[in-house]
């Protein structure tokens, strides 16, 4: 064996194996070149909580990076932390929370949904998928966050971008074009991301409305004030057994906008916020600190769909088109509430067919939104487009693919078949 | 720069009347007076006449002469307002300069989804005044927002002092219109928020013109806050001021802008335009904080607090809005008060983790003792942005050529400490041979792997931002000759 062929050949034992689970970015590296070298496709996974978004494909091997884990680096005072992509969200809130500071983008957790247990998964999964929670329109997304990371494309080569300070625009930002990649184009190692201090304290103004027209006329009033909200949301009637509060009195649908910030610049903007709404004292209520977690919580890890059997799909549009689109859907009985102040709406519904989905989609594109099919009936997820593109976006991204993974051999068919 | 094709140039009469059929003639240019204004962009020790300047009036325009070119494998480089400081929209001898200057209307004030659709070359600071009324505006600011273009930008994902708070122009930036250089015109994002599928929108933005030319651009609008405040504070050393950033941001108290000016700075700027600065102070930090005006309140008084902890020498708090504008007036007149000082200045643009702000400057003023030449230090110091400014003389070749080193030195120890090449002002041509020094041949080769997917023939902006020999040149930096920029009337800081 010469000198070059030791330095390639596989130190990890287990290739033989059908599930790897390597704990060095080098075996990580090697199973890969393995991979490229003979054409094997592999699927990349981690803690697997998000596993059943996108499509079902078959590979011969499964990564999982759940042994790739722990906080590499962790600077309060810069405002980042840097860890190894298997590393838990609940492991890097733990360790963030010692520090009073947060992931800002609060990652959808899907745990509730999918195994009727909470459960955020991994960094790199939630990179990977560029699910953001209710803050979203405030602070941006997942990859908004990303500073910086380090991966194994698919030819097992170790590649880098960015770093770990906010303002960096040396070469392309790759760390962009890989949230939300599903695992298609490289493999996460090492992600830097962005935190920021917790708010001092949070209120949530509660309006009692049922109306849904009436809803998103007070959170785009609210989200284009001076009261700089962080959530805004509208719960129709058919979920508000979910919410019982110890300051909510009402039952009934509502709609919710979070102030976040020093307290007594809360109380003040909640007061202007009001005035603005032009709300009197019956309609709305105010939620203290506690019980205001407990609702964005709630909001964040879809805990209306919980253990839910049906369908469910996630629908973003300009905010201007929510009404409209929703209108058109309601011949499809849908359930749904309304996130990211008035421009994400998840939407369950119970009978679902590709005609169905096919002709919501048209609705949703037309409104210059899109479309992702979060949870489907097995039997028709084979038959359905999770994701949508068009003709040019295809032939681009099938380029794109190409340049990270040649083979096709990172997650082939997760997002698009043919990529 | 990539090897000129001689055949290419020979056959310019021949690609004028082929390019009249797409544009009209009186928007292609190809006299050397027309051309002269295209030479350079605002890094104007670089000058080269391109082959041709087209000046498009429509998105077809620019698809068909792309597409055009692609097929005739004549080069393109973009331009927009051309205020760009790394030589991005540098031409090439034998390229089309497609100057996007037509495309200068907004389109769309949408209030209700808050953002503006607007062509490329409408400028950044027109978003804003479009909007103001409405009280909105537009956050990055770039320091030259009165004459760069957004769709620049866009191709150097700009910042500007608030980018702490609300980021550079990726973070703002909801949809573009692009087209590729075999002629394709897509969308990447639109009003929505986020897209579906792989992120080419934030592929696109700071790709500096080398994956496809922007024709209309989505970004979306902020509130303008209720009340803002600025604190300015001395301290009698830069560790004492370090301290006092990292302490602030530690509180949870996230300003909207932070700066930091050394002493040599802050005399030469107090000297200019009589900021009232405490210029017996070693270092001095301006503050500013948004939002409500009781949040405000609350994030001075514990930045106020803070700042005695770590031994301020003085504390002023802007008590009127004209205040807060004198405060950042004297910081707003750094290179134009150092272009006072000496004959002529580099501007440095290197990143580096924000506590590592008193061993870089410690770093830069050994340096200015080993190459003999002086020094002073503007710092973003909320995202760790650092424009270190050497003054010298370019007659001296000596002092020419020492000043390169110590601006290339400086680089790469911002590098070395765990920062970036460049924060804000792109690689180009000025950075480029420094690219190794941040990432290895793998990592250069993946981008350049991009770059072939898009644009095979590797037509559109050639020769900018990746090294073609993997040297390591002495260079990187803004040169100014006799306090001349190419627009000395644009703030720079």
């Amino acid at each position: 064996m010469s000198m070059e062929e030791k330095q390639n050949s596989l130190t990890f034992q287990d290739f033989s194996q059908s599930v790897l689970k390597p704990k060095t970015r080098e075996d990580i590296s090697l199973i890969i070149k393995e991979c490229y070298r003979k054409n094997i496709p592999i699927e990349v996974n981690c803690l697997q909580s998000k596993k059943d978004i996108g499509r079902n494909f078959q590979t011969e091997k499964t990564l999982n990076l759940s042994n790739y884990r722990g906080i590499i680096e962790y600077k309060p005072e810069e405002l980042y932390i840097k860890v190894k992509a298997g590393t838990s969200i609940k492991e890097i809130k733990t360790e963030l929370d010692k520090h009073n500071q947060q992931l800002a983008f609060e990652p959808n957790d899907f745990g509730l949904l999918f195994k009727g247990n909470h459960d955020e998964g991994s960094i790199g999964g939630v990179v990977s998928c560029n699910f953001s929670g209710p803050r979203r329109f405030k602070v941006g997304s997942v990859r908004d966050h990303v500073l910086g990371f380090q991966g194994i494309n698919g030819r097992g080569e170790t590649i880098k971008s960015g770093g770990t300070v906010v303002k960096n625009v040396t070469g392309y930002d790759l760390s962009k074009i890989l949230s939300g990649s599903f695992g298609t184009l490289t493999v996460l190692t090492e992600i830097s991301v962005k935190v920021l201090p917790k708010s001092e304290s949070s209120k949530t103004l509660v309006i009692k409305n049922p109306h849904l027209l009436k809803a998103l006329d007070y959170l785009n009033i609210s989200l284009s004030s001076s009261s700089d909200p962080s959530g805004g949301v509208f719960y129709p009637e058919y979920f508000t057994n979910h919410f019982t509060f110890n300051d909510l009195t009402h039952e009934g649908p509502f709609t919710a906008i979070r102030i976040e910030g020093p307290k007594e610049s809360i109380d003040h903007r909640i007061k202007n916020l009001c005035k603005e709404l032009e709300l009197n004292i019956n309609e709305a209520l105010v939620l203290e600190s506690e019980q205001s977690k407990i609702l964005w919580e709630r909001t964040r890890t879809l805990e209306v769909f919980s253990k839910m059997k049906t369908n469910l799909l996630r629908i973003v549009v300009p905010s201007s088109e929510t009404f409209e689109v929703t209108k058109q859907l309601r011949p499809y009985e849908p359930k749904y509430f309304i996130d990211w102040g008035g421009s994400l709406v998840w939407l369950q519904l119970d009978k679902i067919n590709t005609k169905i989905l096919n002709d919501i989609r048209k609705i949703v594109n037309k409104a210059n939104g899109y479309l992702t099919v979060i949870k489907i009936e097995e039997d028709l997820k084979a038959s359905v487009d999770i994701f949508s593109i068009d003709p040019v976006k295809y032939k681009i991204s099938e380029k794109l693919k190409k340049s990270f993974d040649p083979k096709r051999i990172l997650n082939p068919g997760k997002m698009y078949s043919g990529i | 720069m990539p090897k000129v094709e001689k055949s290419i140039i020979s056959n310019r009469d021949e690609i004028v009347s082929d390019l009249a059929k797409i544009v009209k003639s009186e928007n292609i240019l190809s006299h050397q007076d027309e051309m002269r204004p295209y030479e350079t962009d605002a890094l104007a020790v670089y000058k080269q006449s391109p082959m041709l300047v087209v000046l498009p009036e429509t998105v077809k325009e620019v698809s068909k002469v792309l597409k055009y070119c692609n097929e005739n494998k004549i080069k393109v480089v973009p331009r927009g307002a051309g205020t760009g400081l790394s030589g991005g929209a540098l031409p090439l001898e034998d390229c089309i300069l497609l100057a996007m200057g037509k495309f200068n209307k907004i389109l769309e004030l949408d209030y209700k989804n808050r953002c503006v659709v607007t062509q490329p070359c409408v400028t950044n600071l027109a978003i804003t005044q479009a909007v103001q009324n409405k009280g909105f505006y537009y956050a990055p600011d770039p320091s030259s927002q009165i004459a760069c273009s957004i769709g620049g930008n866009v191709a150097e994902n700009s910042g500007g002092v608030h980018s702490l708070k609300y980021g550079a122009t990726t973070n703002n930036l909801l949809g573009i219109q692009v087209v590729l250089m075999d002629g394709t015109i897509t969308r990447f994002g639109g009003k929505a928020m986020d897209s579906e599928g792989y992120d080419f929108l934030g592929l696109m933005t700071g790709s500096e013109g080398l994956l496809g030319v922007v024709t209309e651009v989505t970004v979306k609008i902020l509130k303008t806050p209720e009340v803002i405040k600025a604190a300015l504070i001395g301290f009698s050393s830069i560790e004492d001021a370090g301290n006092c950033v990292a302490q602030i941001i530690a509180k949870g108290c996230i300003p909207a802008g932070m700066e930091i000016m050394d002493k040599a700075l802050l005399k030469a700027t107090n000297d200019f335009c009589k900021a009232g600065y405490p210029t017996d102070a070693e270092a001095m930090m301006i503050v500013e904080f948004d939002g409500s005006e009781f949040e405000v309140d609350s994030h001075i008084k514990t930045a106020e607090k803070i700042a005695k902890e770590n031994n301020s020498s003085s504390i002023k708090i802007s008590k009127s809005n004209e205040e807060r504008l004198k405060f950042w007036s004297g910081r707003k007149a750094a290179f134009p008060a150092c272009g006072d000082l000496a004959p002529d200045y580099l501007c440095m643009d290197g990143s580096i983790p924000r506590g590592k702000l008193a061993e870089v400057l410690k770093e830069i003023n050994n340096l200015s003792k080993k190459y003999k030449l002086p020094v002073a230090n503007a710092f973003h110091a909320g995202d760790g942005n650092l424009h270190p400014l050497i003054m010298f003389d370019a007659s001296d070749k000596d002092q020419l050529r020492r000043c390169e080193e110590f601006g290339a030195d400086i680089l790469k120890y911002c590098v070395k400490v765990g920062g970036a090449l460049t924060g804000e002002h792109g690689v180009g041509i000025e950075k480029r041979e420094l690219m190794c020094e941040a990432f290895n041949n793998t990592d250069i080769q993946q981008q350049l792997k991009i770059k072939v997917a898009l644009d095979p023939n590797s037509l559109l902006n050639p020769g900018k931002v990746y090294p073609i020999l993997r040297k390591c040149a002495e260079e990187g930096r803004v040169h100014v000759h006799g306090g001349k920029t190419k627009f000395p009337d644009i703030p720079r800081f």
